[in-house]
């Protein structure tokens, strides 16, 4: 399964074994909650705290099927980093309710044979979403566990069919200081931008999300489309995406534009190479006391430590 | 006129106590405020990050505004102000001590391999870690008697605490990750202390030292 050890379970197999022999469960609790909700995609109000304990309570079978236990709705909804909404913790959470993810297009381009504007729901193919539990570990030594909702960016990379010159894929966030209060102040230069390499975005584990706990994607983690590249450190995981480029050259990304010497394009976890001012060998997952050893990979060297083969880590950090 | 000089004294002495009880107020407020959002639970996804960053935030407020005493009393000539600055002083120090505390005990669980690699190779934490140290003998050197003990040393030994805050402020500057607004206006005030110490008023108040320069 995804967030333990994977050895025995192909590449390909991308949904967490228990949590798939738990699926009808997991959907029927889901629908249970009135929302349709392992589409991930329709409109819901989590603002309620009441409501939010009842997310936790539904998924407490989920949690106890796991071997690490999942972070609590409440936390993954209240403790985000989302410079576009302010710098601390608890801003994007206050602060996000003047992103409307509805009505949405995203942008697909660059070198590819098959470029367009899509509207979201023609972007997000129903039938494909699906139910990952994926760790996510932050620059900053802290982690979850967190269930999402959504599909392989894969996926959108073969209907967008790149060229043969194409070997990044870049993309860009919503760049709207009237949604996004946090641009008016130039701590980042916005729009963000985020980019993988190619074969990157194209392994099976790297996910464009719509959804978590079986609701569409509150605001504050970056509705309503996001990527989440688990074996990478947060920041990778690039939030209201609006455009999605295929290019020659690598493009550089927000964090590595802002401090080069600190934060690199592939930011791939790594317990052994430090972040200048900070160790990465440990990490507090948010819920437990002591901090626990960071995995290599964030624990998914099995699936991807072949796409970094010869490669110096603590050159491409 | 015995009476009026008395009652003067009397009205001083009550506004001296005002003023310190005034002063332990803002000092023991902080850590109520967070007792109490600890026993509430609004500390948010991660308590413990939460309580060492705002111990750190009162710890250094403290400290500039001890170093502000000085000037603001050269500039409004309100003499009384000087007896504040110890309390202020030893409330910063609390709170930097208490913000050691919870890195060391809470954030690093007493993992000693893992704090003494960040002490020496971490600059930031070098640096916090040494703002720390130098504290204790100014802590320690505060009372009555060892300003008596000292004498004109005390006053040199306790122009340590510039360089203490300073570390302080490069400390808090350089682990912010990209947001540097209360970090630089830290350092603005800082260096507008210094500054203010260095050319200022060399034992004068103001309105003296502005007098002395029309001429």
């Amino acid at each position: 399964m995804l967030i333990g050890k994977s050895k025995n379970i192909p590449s390909s197999e991308i949904t967490p074994e228990k949590m798939y022999v738990n699926r009808r469960e997991f959907i029927g609790k889901s629908a249970a909650i009135g929302a349709g909700a392992s589409l991930g995609w329709r409109d819901f109000d989590f603002g309620d705290l009441a409501e939010r304990r009842h997310f936790q309570k539904d998924w407490s079978k989920v949690r106890s099927e796991l071997d690490e236990e999942l972070t609590p709705f409440g936390d993954v909804t209240s403790y985000n980093n989302f410079y576009e909404f302010g710098t601390g913790k608890s801003d994007p959470a206050r602060n996000s309710h003047s992103l409307k993810p509805r009505p949405w297009t995203i942008e697909v381009g660059g070198l590819c044979d098959n470029p367009g504007t899509y509207d979201l729901a023609d972007f997000i193919k129903p039938g494909k979403v699906e139910d990952r539990v994926y760790r996510m570990r932050c620059v900053e030594a802290w982690s979850m566990v967190i269930p999402w909702q959504g599909f392989s960016l894969k996926d959108v990379i073969d209907r967008a069919k790149p060229s043969g010159s194409a070997r990044f894929v870049e993309f860009q966030t919503l760049n709207d200081v009237e949604q996004m209060p946090g641009q008016r102040y130039s701590v980042l230069r916005w729009p963000y931008i985020e980019g993988l390499r190619l074969d990157e975005a194209q392994h099976p584990l790297a996910m464009l999300v719509t959804g978590v706990y079986g609701t569409a994607l509150p605001n504050q983690n970056g509705a309503p489309i996001r990527l989440i590249v688990p074996w990478k450190y947060g920041f990778k995981g690039i939030k209201s995406i609006v455009s999605m480029r295929f290019l020659e050259q690598m493009p550089t990304n927000t964090w590595k534009r802002s401090a080069s010497q600190e934060y690199g394009f592939y930011a791939n976890v790594n317990p052994d190479v430090p972040h200048p001012r900070w160790s990465q060998a440990r990490e507090r997952r948010i819920g437990e006391f002591r901090r626990r050893p960071t995995l290599m990979f964030n624990g998914y060297a099995d699936e991807v430590a072949s796409l970094y083969s010869g490669m110096d880590l603590r050159i491409h950090y | 006129m015995t009476n009026s000089t008395f009652g003067l004294q009397s009205k001083k002495r009550l506004r001296l106590i005002f003023l310190r009880l005034f002063i332990w107020f803002v000092g023991v407020a902080p850590a109520v405020w967070l007792v109490w959002r600890l026993l509430t639970d609004q500390l948010g996804a991660n308590p413990i990050e939460e309580v060492l960053h705002r111990l750190g935030d009162v710890s250094l407020v403290f400290l500039l505004v001890t170093l502000s005493v000085t000037p603001l009393r050269g500039i409004t000539g309100w003499n009384e102000v000087i007896k504040i600055r110890r309390p202020l002083g030893l409330f910063g120090f609390f709170y930097l001590t208490m913000h050691f505390l919870t890195y060391a005990v809470l954030d690093q669980t007493l993992d000693f391999e893992f704090i003494i690699e960040d002490v020496l190779e971490r600059p930031y934490i070098t640096i916090g870690f040494t703002a720390w140290v130098l504290l204790i003998p100014l802590a320690v050197t505060s009372t009555k008697g060892w300003i008596r003990r000292l004498g004109k040393r005390w006053k040199k030994l306790h122009r340590l605490a510039y360089l203490a805050t300073t570390l302080g402020v490069a400390h808090f500057y350089w682990q912010v990750k990209a947001d540097t607004y209360w970090p630089t206006l830290a350092v603005l005030l800082i260096v507008g202390l210094m500054v203010y110490r260095i050319r200022g008023n060399r034992g004068r108040s103001w309105p003296q030292v502005l007098q002395s320069r029309k001429h």
